[in-house]
């Protein structure tokens, strides 16, 4: 068991198990098909992601560095909130780019119902040791405990 | 909420809800966002319209609808005129039955909804949809130090760049409500010292880089920091030509879309560079150096993923970002060339042309639109990025030049040259 302390992006509990991108997240990428075609375990559509193509993110604890892609990112951060499809929560290993950001707070701020804890600046650390399948546990104040 | 930021008095009752709740909730988003990446104010937008990413009637992109139409409801609409990036489908781009079927009975059943509801939030005019808003036929061009909620990566990257204003690599959504309350956070490449580079990069090819491989190169080197760019200049005749913001466009477009590169500075070239120099750069910037072995181990670590390799190619799209005028009547002279010299009438591959509706409708009035209908190329104002994004046409062997659309999509990279052999009878 470690711990880790970021910086807190959207605030919120969660406990799920981690999912990891070790590249950048491609918002767009990872997600258009999943909101296109009804699939509500929300099934990683990015090709050119090794570690998360075809897997289901919904549910799960998103552990990656940043996001990159269209700038359309963040809205459709949004959306996968919206429609209830999103991760249980995200963890960045960096600061958190403009588009996650933006995703995060246009949830955060305009949805009621949707919880989705976003933690950043977890270090190299964090995504060095965290592995599919690890039980991640999201405290209040940023801490992250994976197991 | 405290804020760190420092808020003007009229930026404090917004927030408070003086002017209705829908309008506090857009500020608050904007503050937020801000203080995230230390923005120490809110400050004003000044260039003459906005740019938004969202073009597209997308059925899965319901709740931003619905978000719109709420904004829409209670009068809390843009302070300025947008243009849009480019629309999703256009009759004149080849689609089979099944494709035109996933195209407007699934995929973008909402386009003409969302159009009405850009026009109530306003959008420029009915032809206002390109990626290259800063074109002069499309009249968004920003003035040097202008500050822009804009996003769209390619646009953004080159008004930064090219024309010296300032804007961040903002989302879409966050574009809109900058321009809804007038003002954007002060941070990142909107400061000066965010507009300082943290790579030297050092041209040293021997002859001309290709624009969208040099532009994936350093994009995938810097990620996010800004490069200052030596050598480049001599490549570019050291003047800031048509031809020259026309290589800029796609070097720019491939360094934010392999990257995530939002200003870069070419020495000799781009505003800043020409006006501050080397002391735009860091003390403790590192370098990249490029030279021809460089870019072909850039070029031959592109994956290919269609599924037969070895594929007859269906379709070529030219103009990711759209074209410009000039590079309209560069390569179409330039197949013209090539046919005659191949001694055939038509293009090989059916081939599409892109370029923002103001651009063609310049274009159609010049004798080298002509040669285009006789070649048979088609000239669209489609975006071929949206065009292709579905497991449908993702599965058509798609040929491209432009190192963007190959990032987003199935589409198969060649070199300009390449790309001219390929649809000119000359590949071997």
């Amino acid at each position: 068991m470690k711990e880790f302390k970021g910086r807190v992006v959207a605030e919120g509990t969660a406990s799920a198990s981690a999912l990891v991108s070790h590249n950048g997240l491609n918002t767009l990428a990872s997600f258009q098909a999943a909101l296109q075609f009804g699939d509500k375990k929300a099934t990683c559509g990015d090709q050119n992601n090794p570690d998360l193509y075809k897997k289901e993110m919904a549910g799960k604890a998103l552990c990656l560095p940043r996001t990159i892609g269209s700038t359309t990112g963040g809205l459709v951060l949004y959306c996968a909130c919206s429609m209830n499809r999103q991760p249980a929560c995200m963890l960045f290993s960096e600061p958190i780019d403009s588009l996650a950001a933006a995703g995060a707070v246009l949830a955060d701020v305009w949805l009621k119902d949707s919880q989705m804890p976003v933690i950043d600046s977890l270090g190299d650390e964090f995504l060095d040791y965290v592995k599919d399948g690890m039980t991640i546990t999201v405290k209040e104040n940023g801490v992250v405990v994976v197991d | 909420m405290d804020y760190k930021m420092k808020l003007s008095a009229e930026q404090q009752n917004i927030l408070a809800g003086q002017k209705g709740d829908t309008l506090a909730k857009v500020m608050e988003t904007m503050v937020r966002y801000g203080e995230l990446f230390g923005a120490d104010s809110m400050i004003k937008i000044t260039s003459d319209y906005n740019h938004l990413v969202t073009s597209f009637g997308l059925k899965a992109l319901k709740p931003i609808y619905e978000l719109m139409d709420r904004l829409i409801s209670c009068d809390a609409v843009s302070t300025q005129k947008f243009s849009c990036d480019p629309r999703p489908v256009d009759p004149n781009v080849p689609a089979n039955f099944l494709e035109k079927f996933v195209f407007n009975k699934f995929m973008y059943t909402k386009q003409t909804d969302y159009e009405k509801q850009l026009e109530k939030l306003g959008l420029l005019n009915k032809d206002a949809f390109t990626c290259t808003c800063y074109m002069d036929e499309v009249g968004n061009t920003p003035k040097k130090g202008d500050i822009l909620s804009w996003s769209e990566s390619s646009a953004v990257v080159y008004a930064n760049s090219v024309l010296g204003a300032r804007c961040n690599r903002n989302s879409g959504i966050i574009d809109l409500m900058g321009s809804v309350v007038g003002y954007v956070p002060n941070f990142g490449l909107l400061t000066d010292q965010g507009r300082k580079a943290k790579w030297i990069v050092e041209v040293k090819t021997t002859k001309k880089p290709e624009a969208q491989l040099l532009g994936s190169a350093i994009g995938m080197k810097v990620m996010e920091d800004v490069p200052y760019i030596v050598g480049l200049d001599k490549w570019l005749d050291n003047k800031l030509d048509d031809n020259a913001k026309g290589y800029l466009k796609d070097f720019g477009a491939a360094t934010a879309s392999n990257g995530a590169v939002g200003l870069y500075h070419v020495e000799g070239i781009t505003p800043e560079a020409v006006e501050l120099g080397k002391s735009l750069i860091e003390e403790d910037a590192k370098t990249y150096v490029i030279d021809d072995a460089e870019l072909q181990r850039v070029y031959d670590n592109y994956p290919i993923i269609w599924k037969k390799k070895e594929a007859k190619p269906k379709i070529c799209f030219i103009g990711c970002p759209h074209l410009s005028l000039a590079q309209l009547v560069s390569w179409t002279k330039r197949v013209d060339q090539a046919l005659t010299k191949n001694q055939l009438d038509k293009v090989t591959v059916p081939t599409v042309f892109t370029a923002a509706p103001a651009v063609a409708k310049k274009f159609k009035t010049m004798e080298e639109y002509q040669i285009l209908q006789k070649r048979g190329i088609i000239l669209s104002y489609i975006c071929p990025l949206m065009y292709m994004n579905n497991p449908i046409c993702g599965k058509v062997p798609t040929i491209t030049c432009s190192n963007k659309l190959r990032t987003y999509t199935t589409a198969r990279y060649y070199t300009e040259s390449e790309i001219l052999d390929q649809i000119t009878g000359g590949a071997k």
